[in-house]
């Protein structure tokens, strides 16, 4: 396809794109706030002001929701519409009209979400905590986003459906089982909110982690991988590394993630053979995981030394970084003997902030970046230099959660299991818990210092929308230059 | 052969491609936990919650207890030691939803009734590090103040029926009774206890004039893991004849 015909092509929907890119950060800030505060009140419970409304087991969810559902769900609704459009050169399919429903259908769901949350409204199931209302109407605001997406790719102009495009579909379709299957319930009565699940005990426990595992496959894989079949090749102007891996990847990828649920219920009451079928497909998991970071990182041949100079880029690829470790870390956590150790701990927390913050809030960074400029028609970013220290920010607090999250979590399940001399458990729970302390500070300044990263990007993203261009040298410019 | 064209090119293929490919795990994996029968163990004992348990159950996820306590115990030894006998898939049959947890940020939960008192338990839930000072868990005071809006608690076990948990027409007709009967101390709790055997009645909260959330939410904790009789439960596998469950 040729680029001078896309980027004149006028008659595209952007407005919505805009609309959702907004939202994208917005609710980033208020979801990694959240997950800041959350973590202080794990520091220093005195956080909790002795309320109900914010105490962790009600905050926790929301910060779980707002950075999955809002920020995350803004960034794959806006990202794959502003895609679905450029690479079947077709304005939205259904009109301006259904795309702002889509927009404030979205926005609605997350505040209902989020309202029941601090009120104690939750069905008690993790990532899936709204209640029956929330979920009927997020049904639909699915069912409009899935005919635009569709419809759109119908009366493409284009004969095939690019990459990107597969994997946004796949996160689409297969969200939309999930999130059916996972929420059938029988409300108390249709003007109360409690309802209960349809199903019980070891099959609601597969059904749940059925859905909360591919949550993470479809919802924080496909869907960013779809940013990254699209916005990695711009960015970098390099076509992707191989057509056929992207096939292999995207296929494989669908197959084989499904079948990963189980491993968040190793040596519980769910029976062994579905245990040790989600742990081989676990381990499986890693080569198409793999394979799709290849084909990402390698897409920068010839381009390599963009990364010095383009930070946006720089945030693309170090997400997918992040993405191979944590497609790697996932593996290893799902083979039994280390899950024995693993689970219930922190380690889990911060295998999923490796995958949350590295991948998918760096991938949706260096989108956001790359769309902002284009959406509001700036020449450039109001500052090159603010994104280096976004950057800079954001790596070494992630580098400080993971890290104080593996040494928290292997300790405490080591403690766990400690036994002393007299072959008597070594220590008490409150021990274990009190030992867990100076992490969680590191944790919550690890969580300030990316908070911190997002609130110089919105800073940033404003003042180029409203046209300003700061007078700066690229950071480091002299040293290269010297060099 | 199939061509990658096809999919590439029609996108109504490519969705049902999707479908098809993303329906077969969970397919293979959740559906023969219906019908297996090997699944859940045959075991006595578990019945379901009693209305003021249940009203228990209810705060306990809306309070999002889940977020940091698990109520599922693995078979070592030491969390045997620790928490009891491993969990059994029988234990939770009428659990709409599953509360297993994922994290222990808090202790597990699974066998947690009958190890402290009543009292213990309201202090702890108050203010957690009056009880237990390296303690991070919020202050649940509020419970103590709320009264228990059990009006509807008929309706919430008539749809608890709907879903497959055998409440009678006794239990349902006599919700609402058996609910203040439990909490209300010096009660008339026979039918109660017959119809819930094992029950824990009397006042929960130290406070006997009123049935508040904290009354409910107690006798939701009380009423953890009691149920089966492991003196007599005997795994269908052949690896133990003991109780204690130490495969470790």
């Amino acid at each position: 396809m040729s680029t001078a015909v896309m980027s004149t092509h006028p008659n595209y929907n952007e407005r919505v794109v805009r609309h959702f890119t907004l939202a994208t950060i917005f609710w980033g800030v208020v979801g990694f706030l959240a997950g800041v505060y959350i973590a202080l009140e794990l520091a220093f419970p005195a956080f909790n002001l002795g309320l109900e409304w914010t105490s962790f087991g009600r905050l926790r969810p929301l910060h779980t929701s707002a950075v999955i559902f809002a920020f995350g769900g803004n960034a794959l609704l806006g990202t794959s519409l502003y895609v679905v459009q450029r690479t079947c050169r077709a304005r939205l399919f259904g009109g301006d009209g259904l795309a702002e429903f889509l927009f404030w259908g979205y926005q609605l769901f997350i505040v209902l979400a989020a309202v029941g949350y601090v009120t104690g409204v939750t069905q008690g199931e993790e990532y899936a905590e709204p209640e029956w209302y929330t979920d009927l109407w997020l049904t639909i605001v699915w069912v409009v986003y899935l005919l635009i997406f569709v419809g759109t790719l119908i009366k493409r102009e284009e004969p095939h459906i690019y990459v990107a495009n597969w994997f946004y579909l796949a996160f689409i379709v297969t969200i939309a089982m999930l999130h059916i299957m996972r929420n059938l319930a029988v409300p108390v009565s249709i003007f109360g909110a409690k309802s209960y699940s349809a199903f019980a005990g070891v099959q609601d426990a597969m059904l749940q982690w059925w859905y909360g595992h591919n949550a993470v496959g479809f919802f924080l894989t496909a869907g960013f991988l779809g940013i990254m079949y699209y916005f990695v090749p711009k960015q970098a102007e390099r076509p992707i590394y191989s057509y056929r891996l992207s096939i292999v990847h995207f296929w494989s990828l669908s197959f084989i993630y499904i079948w990963a649920g189980p491993h968040h219920l190793h040596y519980t009451a769910l029976p062994d053979w579905t245990q040790t079928l989600g742990m081989v497909f676990s381990v499986m998991l890693w080569m198409p995981s793999w394979g799709g970071m290849i084909n990402g990182l390698m897409t920068l041949s010839g381009a390599w030394d963009k990364l010095r100079t383009d930070p946006i880029l720089r945030f693309l690829v170090t997400a997918v970084g992040f993405y191979g470790m944590s497609t790697f870390e996932g593996p290893v956590m799902s083979i039994k003997a280390v899950n024995s150790l693993s689970h219930y701990t922190d380690w889990t927390i911060g295998h999923v902030h490796s995958g949350a913050l590295g991948w998918v809030a760096f991938v949706t960074f260096g989108a956001v970046y790359h769309l902002v400029p284009k959406l509001w028609k700036r020449e450039h970013l109001y500052s090159t230099r603010l994104v280096e220290w976004h950057y800079w920010i954001s790596t070494f607090g992630i580098v400080l959660y993971i890290v104080s999250m593996w040494i928290s979590g292997i300790m405490q399940g080591l403690m766990w299991r400690a036994y002393d001399a007299q072959g008597f458990l070594q220590y008490s729970f409150v021990e274990t818990v009190a030992a867990m302390h100076p992490y969680y500070v590191v944790r919550a300044f690890g969580g300030i210092l990316f908070l911190t990263g997002s609130l110089i990007m919105t800073y940033n993203l404003l003042r180029t929308i409203r046209g300003d261009v700061r007078a700066e040298r690229r950071l480091g410019a002299a040293a290269l230059a010297k060099a | 052969m199939i061509r990658h064209e096809h999919f590439e090119t029609n996108s109504i293929i490519l969705l049902l491609g999707i479908l098809v490919t993303v329906a077969i795990g969970g397919l293979v994996e959740i559906v023969p936990l219906f019908t297996i029968g090997e699944t859940i163990e045959k075991v006595d004992g578990v019945r379901p919650l009693s209305p003021l348990e249940l009203e228990g159950r209810n705060i306990y996820i809306s309070e999002g207890c889940y977020n940091c306590h698990s109520q599922q115990i693995r078979p070592f030894r030491d969390e045997v030691e620790r928490y009891g006998h491993y969990s059994l898939a029988a234990e939770s049959i009428y659990e709409h939803p599953f509360q297993w947890g994922s994290k222990r940020t808090g202790p597990d939960l699974a066998r947690v009734g009958g190890k402290y008192s009543n009292e213990w338990h309201v202090a702890h839930l108050m203010d957690p590090r009056a009880v237990v000072p390296e303690s991070i868990m919020p202050s649940y005071a509020h419970l103590a103040r709320q009264n228990l809006d059990g009006n509807d608690i008929a309706e919430h076990l008539k749809t608890l029926k709907i879903v497959g948990v055998p409440y009678t027409p006794d239990m349902i007709a006599n919700a609402l009774a058996d609910l203040r009967a439990q909490a209300t101390p010096d009660a008339d709790v026979t039918g109660l206890q017959q119809r819930y055997p094992k029950a824990v009645a009397g006042d929960f909260d130290g406070d006997p004039s009123r049935i508040t959330k904290m009354d409910a939410l107690v006798a939701y904790l009380q009423s953890l893991g009691r149920m089966v009789d492991f003196t007599t439960y005997r795994p269908d596998l052949g690896d133990a004849q003991n109780s204690s469950g130490d495969q470790e």
